[in-house]
């Protein structure tokens, strides 16, 4: 490459919280493909619960101080198709009364990407060492499926993945019952909806579980380590770590 | 009679005592519990991931084979938003076709005003018997036990209804309202009402249900359906069914009168093709109903059949007022139930846990329509957002939107829970202040330690119990990404 791409990583609260090792893998990676990662200080959260919930003056001062700190970056990725989302769709709208900020939440919306679009959609990446062997299924996170229409990017990366089988999961598109605030309000809703995304995880006879939504798999992953699964939830990431 | 006229500005506090009085709810449990007990009945998980199931794959096939879909979805929508914009035209329009065609055109504001107009038509017509097509208007207004109170026998004639009606239930859909029951407990229920075995077997019970129904037909001196459309510039009622039963119901009784909220009225023929080709396809995944029936105008001169009156009932309830309202999108519905099908909370819940006349998501936003937005301050949050429902809308209402919407309006009419309030606000501030917000990794993991085995967390006290009860808890991570920041840096 003749000049470094830069990218920024916007970690996410979750995966700053609870997948640090999702972060490490992100940066280590796109280092192997001669991208040049730095970390913004100052973040904290994209806002979407609270937005989600309803807060949503809330959600615009979240917004409106997680702008600015991307202002030097070149490109932006996210680890989570929700969070990604949160800037891309409302970051914009929830700063329209103010035409400087509006503007430049419309300039980072553009600059935005989830993880496995930044490697096919920007980066033309494919083809990627594996971390794992085996089978593994995919379920399509909501607001990276439905929100930013994405389905193929991460398809795309796991198909090429050597030593993997992609299987597809039986109603991947369905909705695995995190939902933020939603899995609290109404647990036994939420573990319904869970149940059966389990089940049909469970009927792919996959070992890996993959997503690109901390959300999401931190509801998969507590179901399935709560059922004494043999079945991994994993980001996608994890797959692609140390395989160079 | 005289029509009403179409009153527009009238559309004050639709909610009297009256409907508080039939529409108090028989249910004490608060919307989590119904949820929560909901997910625990056997035979409503059974039933509906049967029907959904079914109904999910049937509309997915149809419209994968009806390239065309999609541009006529966005037909459709434009036409609903164009009679929105001029819905006082096309009204008058339609009242003035209707009564061309010798028909009559009431205008209720209220539940109780529709009720009164169509209880003083049964009354004149000295009604005993009156057979029903299915209507989701007339459920919403609680007709049948307004019309049982003043001495009139109402049978349901569509099988669902029927079913339901034999129960004494409520619907818990919008077009399959008996989905929450499987084949053997409606044969249990027959057995009950017949006095004689029944067989859990789809032809027996519709069968004996027919053999009932035929009779009702015959005797009834009026019959009363709701209207999937209206068409302004022909005066023409439109029915969609699947049994035939409109039909009957529209042409054998004395008197015929339709229900329908104001918002299902469109223009013309045309725009009918454009509906009728998206909604039986968005509802059952049929490329048409059974039945598509036109009623214009009652029984003429020259005629050997049909009812001798014809009534159209408009119906306002707290629906014009939502056209300058948050809930304006919500009007462009067709009552097709496609959001109920793929909902992945009406799957687990079904209807009834709704606790109101419309289920779903979509019935979130009527509830709110109907009762106001702190009639939904729990059911608002009956979603996963996960946009589902807005993906198969055959006029593609966005309704995930407006439930954040109406969840923006809880917190700032205040009708939000304050410890709720006060939590979200106190993350928003927290999160404004990233210096403060780096020690709560260390707070946490001071507080998880006694909880913590192998990384995870299987138990925790109180509210955290909502999740651990079925879901394990990652343990926050000895080291965030940001304290690990520093080393990582130095790597490159």
């Amino acid at each position: 490459m003749t000049s470094k791409l830069r990218v920024s990583l916007m970690v996410t609260c979750l995966g700053d919280m609870f997948y640090p090792e999702v972060g490490v893998a992100i940066v280590r990676l796109l280092r192997r493909l001669g991208v040049a990662v730095d970390f913004p200080a100052g973040q904290t959260c994209c806002g979407l619960p609270l937005f989600n919930s309803g807060y949503h003056r809330e959600a615009r001062e979240v917004a409106r101080r997680t702008v600015p700190l991307f202002r030097e970056s070149e490109h932006v990725v996210v680890p989570s198709g929700s969070c990604a989302w949160m800037v891309k769709q409302e970051y914009p709208g929830l700063l329209a009364d103010d035409a400087g900020a509006h503007r430049e939440a419309q300039s980072l919306a553009a600059r935005t990407w989830e993880l496995s679009q930044l490697l096919v959609r920007k980066l033309g990446v494919t083809r990627l060492p594996s971390r794992v062997k085996g089978r593994v299924t995919y379920h399509d996170s909501c607001h990276l499926l439905r929100g930013l229409g994405e389905a193929e990017s991460p398809r795309t990366v796991l198909r090429n993945l050597e030593g993997v089988e992609l299987v597809e999961l039986p109603g991947a598109d369905q909705c695995c019952g995190f939902g933020g605030s939603f899995a609290v309000r109404l647990p036994e809703v939420s573990t319904s909806i869970l149940d059966k995304k389990l089940a049909s995880v469970e009927s792919t006879g996959a070992e890996c579980l993959v997503a690109c939504d901390a959300g999401c798999l931190m509801q998969m992953g507590g179901g399935l380590a709560r059922r004494g699964s043999r079945v991994k939830a994993v980001h996608l990431a994890q797959l692609l770590e140390d395989g160079a | 009679m005289a029509p009403a006229k179409p009153a527009l500005e009238r559309s004050g506090p639709h909610l009297r005592e009256e409907d508080t009085l039939l529409s108090a709810p028989v249910e004490s449990r608060s919307f989590p519990e119904r949820a929560a007990g909901a997910t625990r009945d056997r035979f409503l998980q059974q039933a509906l991931t049967i029907a959904t199931t079914r109904f999910v794959a049937s509309r997915d096939e149809v419209f994968a084979a009806f390239p065309q879909g999609d541009a006529l979805r966005d037909r459709a929508r434009q036409i609903k938003e164009a009679v929105l914009q001029r819905l006082d035209h096309y009204l008058e329009q339609l009242t003035a076709n209707v009564e061309r065609a010798g028909g009559h055109v009431h205008f209720a504001t209220t539940a109780e005003e529709a009720r009164a107009i169509i209880l003083d038509i049964a009354r004149r017509n000295q009604v005993k018997l009156i057979v029903k097509g299915k209507s989701m208007a007339a459920e919403e207004i609680h007709l049948n036990e307004a019309l049982e109170h003043a001495g009139m026998a109402v049978a349901e004639t569509d099988l669902g209804e029927y079913i339901i009606q034999l129960a004494h239930e409520r619907p818990s859909h919008i077009i399959a309202p008996a989905i929450h029951k499987t084949k053997a407990q409606i044969a249990d229920l027959f057995a009950r009402e017949l006095r004689r075995e029944v067989a859990a077997d789809p032809e027996v019970i519709t069968r004996l249900a027919r053999g009932t129904l035929r009779e009702k037909f015959l005797q009834a001196d009026m019959g009363i359906t709701g209207a999937n459309f209206a068409v302004a510039d022909t005066g023409t009622i439109v029915l969609v069914t699947n049994e035939g039963n409109g039909r009957m119901v529209t042409s054998l009784p004395r008197v015929h009168v339709a229900l329908m909220g104001v918002e299902k009225v469109i223009p013309s023929m045309t725009d009918l093709v454009i509906f009728l080709q998206i909604l039986a396809r968005s509802a059952t995944g049929q490329k048409l109903s059974s039945y598509t029936t036109l009623v214009r105008g009652p029984r003429r001169p020259t005629e050997l059949e049909g009812p001798q009156e014809l009534h159209l009932v408009l119906m306002d309830n707290g629906r014009v007022r939502q056209l300058a309202g948050t809930l304006r999108e919500a009007l462009y519905c067709l009552r097709c139930g496609a959001c109920l099908n793929v909902c992945p909370v009406y799957r687990q819940i079904g209807g009834h846990a709704y606790g109101d006349t419309y289920p779903g998501p979509i019935g979130i936003l009527m509830t709110a329509m109907l009762r106001g937005t702190p009639a939904v301050k729990d059911l608002a949050h009956a979603s996963s957002l996960c946009g589902a429902c807005a993906e198969v809308c055959p006029v593609r209402i966005d309704i995930p939107r407006m439930l954040i919407e109406l969840r923006e309006h809880l917190d700032r009419e205040k009708i939000a829970p304050w410890p709720e309030r006060l939590l979200f606000k106190a993350c928003g501030w927290l999160l404004g202040r990233p210096a403060l917000y780096r020690l709560a990794a260390p707070l946490a993991r001071l507080g998880q330690a006694p909880f913590v085995r192998d990384g995870r967390i299987r138990s925790l006290p109180s509210f955290f119990g909502r999740w651990t009860r079925t879901r394990d808890l990652p343990a926050v991570a000895a080291r965030t990404f940001g304290e690990r920041w520093a080393a990582l840096a130095r790597e490159a």
